[in-house]
């Protein structure tokens, strides 16, 4: 309500600042769209148009060859696939462990500032890149999905967020079911976690974002093609090309192995789920924010 | 004993929902602190832990010798410099000016694209960043040689390199800290700005005196955080956007660990070295903290 706090009052006379502003935030935007316009437009456009410089933010000698290309190969869709259901199933499984661990911890529970030691030393210190890497070699878990999703089951900064979230519910309710006779399990389904909702949804959806960005995990633990995640795939797809893009300057055999708009096409691949959801997400991630004042 | 037993009948379920978390927590985070053992080990992947000789602190005095170390330190040190110099200050003159925005519907757009390039990942962004800063095809150097402008080596030259790589953090991270700010302003006291408007200062005038004192509390304890965190680098940034020929930049710490440990199995140095970074960005972080409660009397651990 008060955000506008400078701009109510001259909302009637408009400044030249006021438009010089308005002109600034303008350009920012489309400085932040830019980009994205420009990698769309590449893969629906022709190599030719391309190489020669012609397209810009609106494709030229539009076709969909290259997105033709990218389905044949199977192989990116396959691994657009597996992502999904990774990060779906992530998800859940994160979810229910993190609600399983902050509702003990939102009550007055013996031994509770044990565990809470526990979980917050974990925040500021840890084993490392390599200590993780050979734990899960020795747990055989290297080129397994399991890899992707065990070691990240439980983020703690999100575990702070629910506890102090199940915490500032109004006491009163769950208060009135123990007495009535409900047991903790019965008072957290039907009481605790219907409240809740609004910090599930928007925790549900740090934890699908990160999973569906991860990369150095899949890097370090998944070997076998197969298994990639969309990350790595796309990775792949792009250093695959480096060879001839920007480290060999020598212009004439430049592209000759992926053309620019196939990694455009794959780019986008990777990109248009983010940007489907993204719009009417966006508010979650901002009352997550604020949940928890998260930094980043 | 009685009352104990009491206790547990009523809350068992509640312990029982602890259990698998615990297990979690024991395995996966503390499970890999048993693995630093071997910084102070020859360490031999069949004989593992156990059976590796000790050679106390041998590993480090390597890690110490090795010229590559100190080169992924002082990018560390350097990156994270030129970010704070740069990547810190534009959300703060970017919530000012969306601040000042007096069309909500207009302000509510704005901050929905500005926040777009923080969900992406840093793969996507090095993708896209590899194509529009190609020297050849690029459409930043087509735009530049329509200027009459010759060709920037933006991904192959490494001073280049790093004006690349900064505005891509910029691009990437600076409306998503907005966020912070603009709640900051919110808390601002609205009997200032009327005042201040009654004293005859104008937007700008407001915006410099009312509006940036009011945030500089979280302006200073995230400046105080982000220099605390001055040793510690991501890995994706850095590894994605870089390549051989700005190695001499790009390599940090984390991409340095990563290629020593994994790549080249010297798992021992390479875990030496990611201690050392540990150590040293827990002491930083302690520090931070506590000049930051100093200052503003309210700390952030």
């Amino acid at each position: 309500m008060m955000a506008d706090n400078g701009g109510r009052m001259a909302a009637r006379r408009r400044t030249p600042f006021e438009y010089i502003n308005v002109i600034l935030i303008i350009v920012m935007v489309i400085l932040c769209l830019a980009p994205l316009l420009h990698i769309a437009s590449m893969s629906l456009s022709s190599n030719r148009a391309i190489l020669s410089g012609e397209v810009s933010v609106l494709p030229r000698g539009i076709n969909l060859e290259a997105y033709r290309k990218v389905f044949q190969d199977n192989s990116m869709l396959k691994s657009l696939g597996l992502t999904v259901l990774l990060t779906a199933g992530y998800t859940f499984l994160a979810m229910l462990m993190t609600i399983a661990a902050a509702y003990p911890l939102s009550k007055r529970l013996k031994g509770r500032s044990v565990f809470m030691f526990l979980i917050l030393f974990t925040m500021f210190f840890s084993g490392g890149t390599i200590p993780d890497y050979l734990l899960i070699r020795g747990l055989h878990l290297t080129n397994h999905i399991g890899s992707l999703i065990l070691p990240a089951l439980i983020n703690p900064f999100f575990l702070l967020i629910l506890i102090s979230f199940i915490r500032s519910l109004p006491p009163g309710l769950s208060e009135a079911a123990e007495i009535d006779g409900c047991s903790p399990m019965r008072t957290l389904t039907r009481i605790v976690l219907p409240l809740s909702m609004p910090a599930i949804a928007t925790l549900s959806l740090f934890y699908a974002v990160g999973r569906w960005n991860g990369f150095m995990d899949a890097l370090m633990y998944i070997t076998n093609p197969k298994l990639y995640p969309i990350q790595l795939k796309l990775y792949q797809v792009i250093v695959n090309s480096m060879t001839n893009d920007p480290l060999s300057m020598q212009g004439d055999q430049l592209v000759s192995i992926m053309p620019e708009s196939i990694k455009a096409a794959s780019i986008m691949f990777a990109t248009v789920p983010i940007l489907i959801v993204y719009p009417w997400l966006q508010k979650y991630f901002i009352s997550g924010v604020m949940l928890g004042s998260i930094k980043e | 004993m009685k009352s104990l037993r009491l206790y547990l009948y009523r809350n068992w379920q509640l312990y029982a929902l602890l259990i698998l978390p615990l297990a979690f927590f024991l395995v996966f985070k503390y499970g890999p602190m048993y693995g630093i053992l071997i910084a102070f080990q020859d360490y031999n992947l069949f004989k593992g832990v156990t059976g590796s000789e000790w050679v106390g602190l041998d590993v480090f005095r390597e890690v110490f010798g090795m010229s590559g170390f100190y080169e992924a330190l002082r990018n560390t040190f350097m990156l994270n410099l030129l970010d704070l110099l740069v990547s810190f200050p534009a959300p703060i003159v970017l919530a000012l000016m969306l601040n000042e925005l007096a069309g909500r519907r207009f302000k509510k757009f704005a901050q929905t694209v500005l926040y777009l390039p923080h969900f992406l990942s840093w793969v996507i962004i090095g993708g896209i960043m590899f194509q529009v800063f190609a020297t050849k095809t690029g459409i930043v150097n087509l735009l530049l040689g329509r200027f009459g402008i010759d060709p920037v080596p933006f991904l192959t030259d490494k001073y280049a390199w790093l004006v690349t790589y900064l505005a891509v953090g910029v691009w990437q991270s600076a409306g998503w800290g907005t966020i912070i700010y603009l709640a900051a302003i919110t808390g601002v006291n609205s009997e200032l700005y009327e005042a201040a408007s009654v004293d005859g200062a104008g937007r700008l005038r407001r915006m410099w005196s009312v509006t940036l004192p009011g945030i500089r509390p979280t302006i200073v304890m995230l400046l105080i955080l982000k220099i605390g965190e001055i040793v510690q680098i991501g890995f994706d940034r850095p590894y994605v956007l870089g390549n051989v020929s700005v190695r001499d930049f790009s390599e940090v710490i984390s991409t340095f660990v990563y290629k020593t440990g994994i790549q080249t199995a010297q798992y021992s140095i390479a875990t030496a070295v990611g201690l050392f970074q540990a150590v040293v960005g827990i002491v930083l972080l302690l520090l931070a903290n506590a000049i930051a409660k100093k200052i503003t009397d309210n700390g952030v651990l």
